[in-house]
């Protein structure tokens, strides 16, 4: 079997995989990573999605050995070490962004994504539009799309990291 | 109101383990020595099974076994199946179909498991399920309801595939009633099949324990405790008190994570096989495949009205389709979850319906978010608002002339509607809409090319499921109360043992907000247990919007007793009379004195116990309750949605929303918005571009995400929700509960809305941007140039 070197949330990290190994599957059986979920089969509904070299990707939709050498970041690497959340982490609490959290991790690295190519002052069309690859079932999206624009905006404050569990 | 208490928008205790990806769902779990099933499924609707070849499979690499149907029936595992029965009008009990975990010689629909393989890997697995060679007669099949009576029969016990033939009302009255109105609108409805794709698949992990011969299963469940009794009771797995089931996190359930399926008996029977943990999780197609669709009726119905628009009766006559086998609560939800919501908010005087169960070779249909009551509330509401139209009446004030106005309200449908006003929430939404100003919206929309419209859902529903002995009445197999245990611990803290599961509904947080409040203690001192039945001795779970009014409800009781034996107590460490002592904010008071115990002290004390005189009191401070609600509860509520339709295209989009909604008493507003958004954001998908296709040939054409269209965030505006309340007067509390009402009320309006929008009511769901334009070129047919 083929082996397989990357960075995932700033480690270095090893395994030897079948060539038809997807990244979430290695993520999440390999590293025991499980933050990233599997929703779907046909990359539609984004709970996978994960950042590869600073970028957005579904990781449903990219075998391990696509990532030779790549910095990969999953929900599990957002908090600070002593364990202050991401402010964009911070706002879906805020605003009951999530109910099962099925979908949750995905949608916050997608969050961050559009934060990175649209800014920190997002308006609700936009965020609308951006959420396209990211399919929630419960809330209806009406929280998700407040928490969006309130991390985005606390992203611009240097927002200062919250304690971990409140 | 605290900051932490009744009423308060608290953030919710559970998120942090969410947001930071540390949840713990049943996919997440591994066990030592962990081996992953792969089922061999039937690509055909309906065919015979004349032979299955494991050899080359068992031969590949990482294969531990090759399980078939054959195997299963001989080592004695029982069948699903279905536990409410319904009997036809003729009095003969509803024809329930064998259905075992594997097929046994027949399969009856595409996806129907015939074989598993069990194997190291998940790779291994498929590629030796792809070995496993199965030969097939090919047979007819049949997936339309409309046409199940006369297609090939699917099962022995079933002719012309017909599983019941039920009703409910008074046919002679309805028929005076009808030959007697001065106006009739008739429709004909189709409530279209969904899937309800939680964003979890399912999934199943048992594991056999060679030392204890004890057998535990982590399983996506609603209701572990049901699943237990189920699996143990019927299908013969295990003695119960061998068998744990741990429902863990859950992503999202809708209905679709109630039913005991094939995957988790397989499972657990496997593993007992081959001495190893067995783990399943579906794939997105095989959710399509095998998650318990719903909805799926076909409907004629009726409404007659006087020369004032005063309803006089509603008859329907609905062919519901049940798949290829009864799943578990299949019979309930055409029948007693539907036929009793037909008189809406309304005093109608007659109603009679009439509902055919049908098989067919499709997946098994049962109970998804709203469960029967959004096919009801469908079929009246839209036969009041074109009655309205076709009568010249306004849709508000037809509805107005006909609202219950007192109550207990007796309908002719079971139903005894306790409490309610609807005046109220229609007159709030009507404001909160601008219904006023739509005119001129209207108009401008105009000058654009793009036509408004306007729907009303002035829905009730029947939730908070439910007294026991009513729904023992109506052919249910089991009990719907709730159970609640209580521990205050030692040191002062509280763990409550809820007999309900959360999947997303915030129970962690909002059942601690009612507990810190009732005893006066920190929130953060009170934790929530639920999802294992290993620590909730039993419980009925979650659906049906029953956590608050029955779940809630059991804590109350529990804590009631609480408070009477922690004042005993007390009164033993103030040495002061019983009946002297006052219990407020955690604190207990010697009445008229300054004498005082803290919470902390009193719950101390209980388990020290060295101050109890004599044997009259046990230490200890635990209590239970089982309580068992005495009515359904009736939220209702008043939904208008407006929408712009682009004539060129037909495109829809919902330019605004207004819901005002009842829901008696609420805990944690926030998560009770949070539940009215997914229900509106559910019932627009069934509105506006859900759809399960099978084609002619019983093949599911929309078999994934690709092809079945799931509401995005683009689809869905923002809500403007807001509430009227009128308690409950069935429950401690005075809860209603929330968790459906949104799909409840949603298609309705959206259909409305665009039938106002397009001046033609001839449009079925989902009203796609081609169905709708078809409908426009129908009503408006162009010249030839």
């Amino acid at each position: 079997m083929p082996a397989v070197s990357m960075t995932v949330n700033g480690k270095a990290v090893t395994g030897d995989v079948e060539a038809r190994t997807l990244l979430v599957q290695f993520l999440r059986e390999h590293l025991r990573l499980t933050g990233t979920h599997v929703g779907c089969d046909t990359s539609q509904c984004g709970a996978c999605v994960v950042h590869v070299d600073g970028i957005a990707a579904k990781s449903c939709t990219l075998l391990a050995l696509q990532c030779e050498g790549a910095k990969i970041t999953t929900i599990e690497g957002l908090a600070e070490p002593g364990g202050a959340l991401h402010p964009m982490q911070e706002a879906f609490r805020e605003h009951h962004g999530l109910q099962c959290g099925y979908c949750t991790p995905g949608m916050i690295m997608a969050a961050l994504d559009i934060v990175r190519r649209r800014g920190n002052d997002l308006d609700e069309h936009t965020i609308r539009e951006q959420l396209d690859g990211n399919i929630c079932r419960c809330t209806g999206y009406h929280n998700i799309v407040k928490a969006i624009a309130a991390g985005a905006k606390n992203m611009a404050k240097g927002g200062a990291p919250r304690r971990a569990a409140e | 109101m605290s900051a932490t208490g009744i009423g308060a928008a608290v953030r919710r205790k559970e998120d942090f383990r969410f947001i930071t990806g540390k949840g713990q769902y049943t996919d997440d779990v591994v066990r030592p020595g962990e081996t992953r099933a792969v089922f061999v499924r039937s690509p055909h609707a309906h065919a015979k099974i004349k032979s299955i070849d494991v050899a080359a499979a068992k031969a590949l690499p990482g294969v531990v076994a090759v399980l078939t149907g054959a195997d299963l029936a001989t080592d004695k595992i029982g069948n699903l199946i279905c536990g409410w029965m319904i009997h036809s009008k003729d009095g003969t009990p509803m024809k329930m179909a064998p259905h075992p975990a594997l097929a046994a010689g027949k399969v009856n629909c595409v996806g129907d498991a015939v074989a598993v393989v069990i194997a190291e890997t998940i790779a291994q697995g498929r590629d030796a399920a792809e070995k496993v060679a199965v030969d097939y007669e090919v047979l007819p099949s049949v997936s339309d309801p409309a046409k199940a009576k006369s297609g090939p029969q699917i099962h022995e016990i079933a002719p012309k595939n017909t599983i019941y033939e039920w009703h409910l009302g008074d046919p002679k009255a309805t028929a005076a009633a009808f030959a007697a109105a001065k106006h009739v609108t008739k429709l004909d409805i189709i409530n279209n099949r969904l899937v309800p794709n939680a964003i979890e698949p399912r999934a199943a992990l048992a594991e056999y324990d060679t030392g204890t011969d004890n057998l535990t299963l982590w399983n996506t469940s609603q209701n572990p405790h049901v699943a237990r009794l189920v699996i143990s009771a019927f299908i013969g797995m295990a003695p119960e008190h061998k068998l744990r089931v741990i429902a863990p996190d859950v992503g999202g359930g809708f209905g679709s994570k109630i039913f005991i399926y094939p995957e988790e008996v397989v499972c657990l029977w496997a593993s007992r096989k081959v001495q190893r943990p067995v783990k399943w999780t579906a794939d997105r197609s095989e959710s399509f495949l095998t998650d318990a669709h719903g909805r799926d009726h076909v409907t004629h119905a009726e409404l007659a009205l006087d020369a004032n628009g005063k309803i006089l009766a509603l008859r329907a006559k609905t062919i519901a389709n049940l798949g290829a086998y009864m799943s578990t609560f299949s019979s309930s939800v055409p029948t007693y979850l539907y036929g009793t919501l037909l008189s809406g908010q309304y005093d109608i005087p007659s109603i009679y319906c009439e509902v055919d169960a049908v098989y067919t070779n499709t997946a098994p249909v049962d109970a998804y978010r709203g469960a029967g009551r959004p096919e009801a509330t469908f079929v009246v509401e839209r036969l009041v608002e074109v009655a309205a139209r076709q009568m010249g009446i306004e849709p508000a004030e037809l509805r107005r002339r006909n609202f219950i106005k007192t109550f207990p309200h007796q309908t002719p449908v079971i139903m005894s509607y306790d409490a309610g006003d609807y005046h109220a929430s229609l007159k709030k939404a009507l404001e909160l809409a601008d219904v006023k100003g739509f005119g001129k919206r209207k108009r401008e929309a105009a000058r654009h090319g793009k036509l408004r419209g306007l729907g009303y859902s002035t829905y009730i529903e029947a939730c908070g499921i439910a007294p026991s002995q009513a729904v023992g009445s109506l052919g249910c197999g089991v009990g719907l109360w709730e159970s609640a245990e209580v521990r205050v611990n030692p040191t002062g803290s509280v763990e409550v043992l809820t007999g309900t599961h959360a999947h997303g509904q915030g129970h962690e947080t909002t059942f601690a907000q009612l507990v810190s409040e009732r005893l006066g203690i920190p929130f953060e001192n009170v934790s929530i247990v639920h999802g294992d039945t290993d620590k909730v001795q039993f419980g009925m779970g979650t659906y049906g919007s029953r956590s608050g009014a029955v779940g809630m409800s059991a804590i109350v009781k529990a804590l009631d007793k609480i408070e009477a034996k922690a004042k005993k107590v007390a009164a033993h460490m103030l040495e002061a009379a019983e009946g002297d002592i006052e219990f407020k904010d955690g604190k207990f008071t010697v009445a008229g004195t300054d004498k005082s115990a803290a919470w902390g002290d009193v719950s101390l004390n209980a388990y020290v116990a060295h101050k109890f005189a004599g044997q009259e009191l046990e230490p200890g401070l635990k209590e239970t309750s089982f309580y068992d609600p005495t009515n359904f509860t009736f939220p209702a509520g008043c939904h208008i949605c407006e929408v712009e339709v682009d004539i060129d295209t037909g495109k829809t989009e919902i330019v605004n929303w207004t819901a005002i909604d009842d829901f008696g008493t609420i805990i944690n507003p926030m998560i009770v918005e949070g539940q009215v958004h997914g229900g509106i954001a559910q019932g627009v998908g069934q509105a506006l571009m859900e759809g399960a296709v099978y084609d002619k040939n019983g093949q599911l054409v929309t078999g994934s995400m690709m092809d079945y269209t799931m509401p995005r965030a683009h689809d869905l505006p923002s809500f403007h929700v807001g509430l009227t309340e009128t308690k409950s007067p069935s429950n401690p509390l005075g809860i209603k509960g929330c968790g459906e009402a949104g799909a409840i009320a949603a298609p309705a309006a959206v259909i409305n809305a665009i039938t106002d929008a397009i001046g033609t009511e001839d449009i079925a769901m989902p009203a796609t941007a081609n169905a709708v334009w078809s409908a426009l070129q129908r009503a408006n047919p162009r010249q030839a140039a």
